[in-house]
This record gives C-alpha cells, structure tokens and sequence, in this order.
C-alpha cells in the first residue's frame, strides 16, 4: 500500500506546490469562472424569475468552460521540459501517477470553482436550500470534467491548434456530466428530489476513475512515442 | 502488377492486412460495390417515390424516410464499424485497420449530417419546427461532434503513427460514451417537455414502405464499402509513396492513361 502510495503522494505534492507557486494562472481560471456567469444577466435581462430559471445551467456552463480552459496545461509544462518523459520512464504503473496529476489539477482548478459557485447562485437569487445540492454537484462532476478532458489533453499533446482541437474533443463527451448536474438541482428545486441525479453522477465519477486514466495512460505514451 | 505479389503470397486471408496486398483487391471490389448501390438506390427509390402509397397521417412528406432512415442508420453503424477497427489496430498494431477507421469516419459524419438535414425537412411541416431538442436529434447532432472530432484530431497530428493510434483512442472513448450521451439526453428530454414530440409512426406500415427503406438501407451499406474501399486505396498511396510497389504501381497507371 505504502508502496504505492509513496510516487502517488510525490506527483500530488509537487504538482500542488506548482500550482501554489504559479497561483496566478489558477485565479485566472477563477476569475473568467466568475465574469462568465456575470455576463449572462447582461445578455438575457435582468428578470429575476428568469435568472432563478436559468441559474444551474449557465453556472454548469460556466465551470465546463473554464474547466476547458485550464485543461491544455495539465501536462504542456512537463511535455516542454521533458518531466512527463522521465515519469513515463519510472517503473510506477503509469496509471498511479496520472491520477494523482489529475487529482492535483482537480484541486488547484475544479475546488475553487466549487467553493465560488454557491456566492455565484445568490446573484441569481437561488433558493438556500439548493445551494447544498449545487456543491455537491458540482464536486461529483467536475472531477468527471477532469478525468475526461485529462484524455483530451494527453490526446491534443503538443499539437498546433491543440486549445481548439481539445474543445471539439471533449466538450461532446461532457454533455451527460452537464445533463446530470444542471439538471439535480432542477430537480431539486422542482421539489422531485435530486438523489437520483447524484447518484448518477457519483457513479460516472466512479467509472471515470476507472477507466479515464487507462486511457489517458496510453494516450501518453503515444504522445512522447 | 500480379507479378509482384507473388513472393510474399500466403494461403490465410490475414495476407491482406498488408496494405500492398490489400491495395489491389479494394481496387477489385470497389466498382462491384458501388454498382450494387447504385442498383439498389434505384430500385429503392423507384419504391419510395412511385409504388409506395402516401401516408394516411403525414401525406407526401413521409418520403423522407426513404433517405432519412437510410442515412441514420449508416450513420451510427459506422461509428461502431470504426471502433472495431481502431480496437483492432491497437490491439494487432496493424497499419491497415487504422487506415480502415480513418477513412470511414468521412462517410459516417456525412449520413450523419444527411440524417440530420432531412430530418429537419422533415420536422418543419410535421412539427412545425426545423430542430426540436428531442433525443434522438440530440444524440445525432452530437455523434456529427464526435465524427468531426476524430477527423479534426487525426488530420491535426502529422506523424501517421501518432494520428492513427491517439484516432483510435478517441474513437473508442467515444463509442463508450454514445450510449451514455444516448441515455442521458433522452432522461434529460424527458425531464424537460415530457414526451410531446415522438414519431407519431402509422399504426403498421405498408409492406412497400418497409421494403424500399430497407432496400435503401442496403444501398448505404453497399455505397459506404465501395466509397471506404475508394478512400483506402488513397491512403494507402499517400503513405506508402515511399515504396517500391507504389512508384512501380503508379508508373504502370501513367502508362496506361
């Protein structure tokens, strides 16, 4: 266990203190979060009842699209300088520390955007009671944002156009994750309940984990081939 | 052009997973293909247009289908028929069935654009709208993504190696993802506007109808071959230029024309 935990915690550790010491790019990421979802009052009128209606969506939408943002540079600073070679070239399985990548990359991006998100709502006038739900939503599903982009990225590796390519790759896949987030706290404000939704989500999240980081293993190391 | 073949003949069927082996016979196949198809789009529709009777509840406007149906079904089968191929190379390493995959993915995203243009002919008198967000045209529109994602990825990447195994690992994470896009935008639908518009089909249609959409249906199938076997022979020039058999192969069809 500790075997396997020891190069786990090392990439975790060292890609956090990276983002910690590059922060800025992180608020960036946060910032356009934040002027996105400030952008849609602007556009469809200021109607309250309207914003109450569209709130879950255009918030979803917003944290699909700075998660789109940040994700070219999950791995181009160390495909540049040659680290993601020498970590391909370690005898730890792949998979392990492309999940702790992914994990740091999660953290340094998708948890802000998860605690924002609920002072975000009260702009437009969401029901406290949601608020819960629109947390717990979106820490299930931007992981699944994550670990999916993460395929994306590895894919899109040092290609010119690399930031367009990767939207038209991964945005179709994240349809469902968008489906089911938007849509438990719809549910919830409907007053159907948004177990179902969660549920949902917490198993997509599960198989994510299973299988994105295979993926994103293998299409690794066809990258630096 | 026979001749030089002769050296590295085998009795298994797996000798045409060589490209050079394989380049001739697609030749061969090809225009057998593409006759089927076009004898069948005319027989069927020959059907659809003049035998088949007008539809009791929509009127002339169902003819659609005849094309439509064709188009959709084509659509998604290919997209399955690429995954098996991408599977295959990756798991055979074999040149050809990446070349396979890649030169599907045109005529997929082209039903899939055709299935998605009729459709919206289609809708406009019977629905009364072009696009309505119903299920089955969302999961369309989004397979069309999916189609056009995997062309722009194999195109973007210049080293054949690289393109052909990260196109199929994109097809595959894709043709995993169909039925969940699939499942979760019908819930969604669902959800939203409850079930208002469904095809409202006849209560049992007429044999004609039925035989010409899938004599149609053959025809894509018969055309998709014969266009993919086309585009391989294409590819497989384009990437072994370099070769002896190709410089011998295309200096003997100079000489002939």
């Amino acid at each position: 266990m500790s075997r396997a935990l020891g190069p786990f915690a090392a990439v975790l550790s060292r890609d956090l203190l990276l983002a910690w010491r590059g922060r800025a790019d992180v608020l960036v990421t946060l910032a356009f979060f934040v002027v996105v979802v400030c952008l849609f009052p602007f556009g469809v009128g200021a109607e309250p009842n309207l914003l109450r209606t569209i709130a879950p969506g255009v918030l979803w939408v917003a944290a699909l699209l700075s998660t789109l943002l940040s994700l070219h540079r999950l791995f181009a600073q160390d495909h540049a300088d040659g680290t993601l070679e020498q970590l391909l070239l370690t005898p730890e399985p792949t998979v392990l520390w492309v999940v702790a990548k992914i994990s740091a990359h999660w953290i340094a991006t998708g948890l802000p955007l998860v605690v924002v998100a609920p002072g975000l709502a009260l702009l437009f006038d969401v029901e406290q009671g949601a608020l819960g739900v629109l947390i717990l939503s979106l820490a299930l599903g931007t992981p699944i944002l994550a670990l999916l982009g993460a395929v994306g990225a590895a894919l899109t590796l040092g290609l010119r156009g690399g930031g367009m390519l990767l939207a038209l790759l991964v945005l179709p896949l994240f349809v469902p994750v968008l489906i089911f987030g938007a849509g438990a706290v719809d549910a919830y404000l409907s007053g159907s309940g948004a177990q179902a939704h969660l549920l949902l989500l917490g198993g997509g999240l599960l198989a994510s984990l299973a299988l994105a980081p295979l993926a994103c293993a293998a299409a690794l190391r066809i990258a630096v081939e | 052009m026979k001749d030089m073949q002769k050296p590295e003949r085998s009795k298994s069927l797996f000798r045409f997973a060589a490209p050079q082996m394989f380049y001739p016979l697609a030749g061969k196949l090809a225009p057998w293909f593409a006759g089927v198809a076009a004898i069948l789009a005319a027989i069927g529709m020959w059907l659809g247009f003049f035998v088949a009777p007008t539809d009791a509840v929509q009127g002339e406007v169902y003819r659609v289908i005849y094309i439509h149906v064709a188009a959709a079904w084509m659509s998604m089968f290919v997209y399955l028929v690429m995954a098996f191929w991408s599977f295959v190379g990756l798991v055979m390493n074999t040149r050809l069935s990446f070349i396979m995959s890649q030169a599907l993915a045109p005529t997929g995203a082209m039903f899939c654009f055709v299935a998605l243009w009729t459709g919206a002919l289609w809708g406009k008198p019977t629905w009364g709208a072009y696009w309505v967000w119903d299920a089955r045209l969302t999961s369309q529109l989004l397979l069309l993504f999916l189609y056009l994602g995997f062309m722009a990825l194999t195109r973007a990447i210049e080293d054949p190696r690289r393109a052909d195994k990260a196109g199929a690992i994109i097809a595959l994470v894709g043709a995993v993802n169909v039925p969940i896009i699939y499942f979760s935008v019908k819930w969604w639908n669902t959800l939203h506007q409850g079930a208002s518009v469904s095809l409202n089909k006849a209560p049992s249609m007429a044999t004609t109808m039925l035989t010409g959409m899938l004599v149609m249906a053959l025809a894509a199938w018969a055309y998709t071959i014969a266009v993919t076997l086309w585009r391989v022979r294409s590819l497989i020039l384009e990437r072994e230029r370099h070769t002896d058999w190709v410089i011998a192969e295309l200096n003997a069809q100079e000489g002939k024309v």
